[in-house]
């Protein structure tokens, strides 16, 4: 098929594997733009979601602001800074934290929210001070599906960090705007596949921080 | 602004033109997409095994970046509204599958035996009992699916002109002119957030029986957030 030799002639070409352009340093690099991306969200998203899920309150204030930022279009974001503020990565981070707020911020406030009633009441009647309440108790039980929002927004990012590529940053996004300007399919398709495949060790990561994280004993009544 | 509305002559459309263009190429794929899962859906209900394939196929197609997406479809459909739609359409599909299988399954046993005792037989209990039911959470997903495929029409303009709005954003940087991209990315918000209200009002008719002002907020949002990949991994 068609799609599968450009794959292998990508791969196989030994000019990709070296230099400022090879995939080595350009993974590097679509890395270090999610992991970034990933941080500012988080640090943005999960406080947030922590405090109204466990209040119960600014449920609507979160719909609507999940709603607005993903109303914003990433790429139009982009080119709108780009073309107000000049190059720079900033341009690239402010899109992608946009984008990853969303899922990070609603599925914080869900999972904390929905985290059965009768422990936090027996947490709070043994004591407990809110903060430990939050933290030894809603925390854990949540962190299962607090986990999924973050790779959804990690995953989100590392396709959407093409884009970095676009403002003249690197990335693995540079093969496909190079080859989406030189005509040559093969960058295209061979940059599209190791984004695909950095998606796929995204969720190996997190299915791996799932097991790390959650306690047994959550695990167990999950599944 | 001075020339807010003053659309270069080479983009073709006006800008209520533009507005109609990117509302067609957003929705038209987020519509196939609906088609298209639902039966896949009812499949993946009925035969269980399918459902784990289904998603890891769908979690790989949805990691491909559009543009990537758009560049490889160029050399079947060429530089036309349908490589911007076909990737588009596959998007919606990827999120609309697990919405609508997770939906259709949580209808409660007791709601679908109450249904064959009363006589209905396979395919009027799905139209009449468990479609009705899982209707907020397709409509959750289908508020994903829109907002994202109206945000992603833009990168159509890096391909040659096929992005509606996105064209914009291209033509500021070409002629110098910022006020287009601010109205380029204005007007694609207020349609995205235009869309979303009119879902919403959707549910509410279709589902008169919710009560009003909870049910569709950051609940339903978070279970169509929790895109396929979180699915897999769950099982």
């Amino acid at each position: 098929m068609n799609v599968l030799t450009f794959v292998d002639a990508f791969f196989s070409d030994s000019a990709h594997w070296h230099g400022y352009d090879g995939i080595p340093q350009r993974l590097l690099e679509h890395v270090q733009y999610t992991l970034l991306a990933l941080a500012l969200a988080a640090a943005i998203g999960l406080p947030a979601g922590l405090l109204t899920g466990h209040t119960g309150r600014g449920g609507n204030a979160i719909a609507f602001i999940a709603t607005a930022a993903r109303a914003l279009p990433s790429f139009g974001l982009l080119v709108l800074i780009v073309v107000t503020l000049g190059f720079g990565l900033l341009p690239v981070m402010i899109p992608l934290v946009v984008l990853a707020v969303p899922p990070i911020l609603v599925t914080t406030y869900e999972a904390v929210r929905s985290v059965d009633p009768a422990p936090v009441d027996a947490a709070r009647g043994m004591g407990m001070h809110e903060s430990r309440i939050l933290f030894q108790v809603e925390l854990p039980v949540a962190l299962p599906l607090i986990l999924s929002g973050l790779r959804s927004a990690a995953i989100q990012i590392v396709s959407t960090a093409t884009i970095a590529a676009y403002v003249s940053l690197g990335g693995l996004g540079r093969y496909i705007v190079d080859g989406l300007y030189q005509r040559d399919y093969e960058k295209v398709v061979g940059g599209a596949t190791l984004v695909a495949l950095l998606a796929l060790a995204t969720i190996a990561v997190f299915w791996a921080a799932g097991r790390l994280a959650v306690s047994p004993g959550v695990r167990r009544h999950r599944t | 602004m001075n020339g807010f509305f003053d659309i270069p002559s080479d983009l073709q459309h006006s800008w209520p033109g533009l507005i109609g263009l990117h509302v067609r190429e957003a929705l038209l794929p987020v519509a196939a997409g609906l088609l298209l899962a639902l039966p896949l859906a009812q499949l993946c209900v009925r035969l269980r095994w399918l459902y784990a394939p289904v998603l890891g196929v769908t979690t790989v197609l949805y990691a491909i970046p559009s543009l990537a997406f758009f560049v490889v479809l160029i050399d079947y459909t060429g530089q036309t509204e349908l490589t911007v739609m076909i990737p588009l359409a596959v998007y919606s599909l990827v999120v609309l599958v697990p919405a609508i299988v997770d939906a259709v399954r949580s209808v409660p046993q007791e709601t679908l035996a109450a249904a064959t005792a009363m006589g209905f037989g396979p395919v009027r209990r799905y139209l009449q009992v468990q479609l009705p039911i899982a209707a907020p959470a397709v409509i959750a997903g289908l508020r994903v699916a829109t907002a994202s495929s109206i945000s992603l029409v833009s990168v159509g303009a890096l391909i040659g002109n096929q992005g509606a709005l996105g064209n914009l954003l291209a033509a500021a940087q070409k002629y110098d002119r910022p006020e287009l991209a601010v109205n380029s990315v204005l007007t694609t918000a207020a349609l995205a957030i235009l869309c979303d209200a009119l879902l919403v009002l959707l549910r509410r008719v279709l589902t008169p029986w919710m009560p009003r002002g909870s049910g569709g907020g950051p609940r339903a949002a978070a279970a169509a957030s929790q895109r396929p990949e979180a699915e897999v991994a769950a099982r």
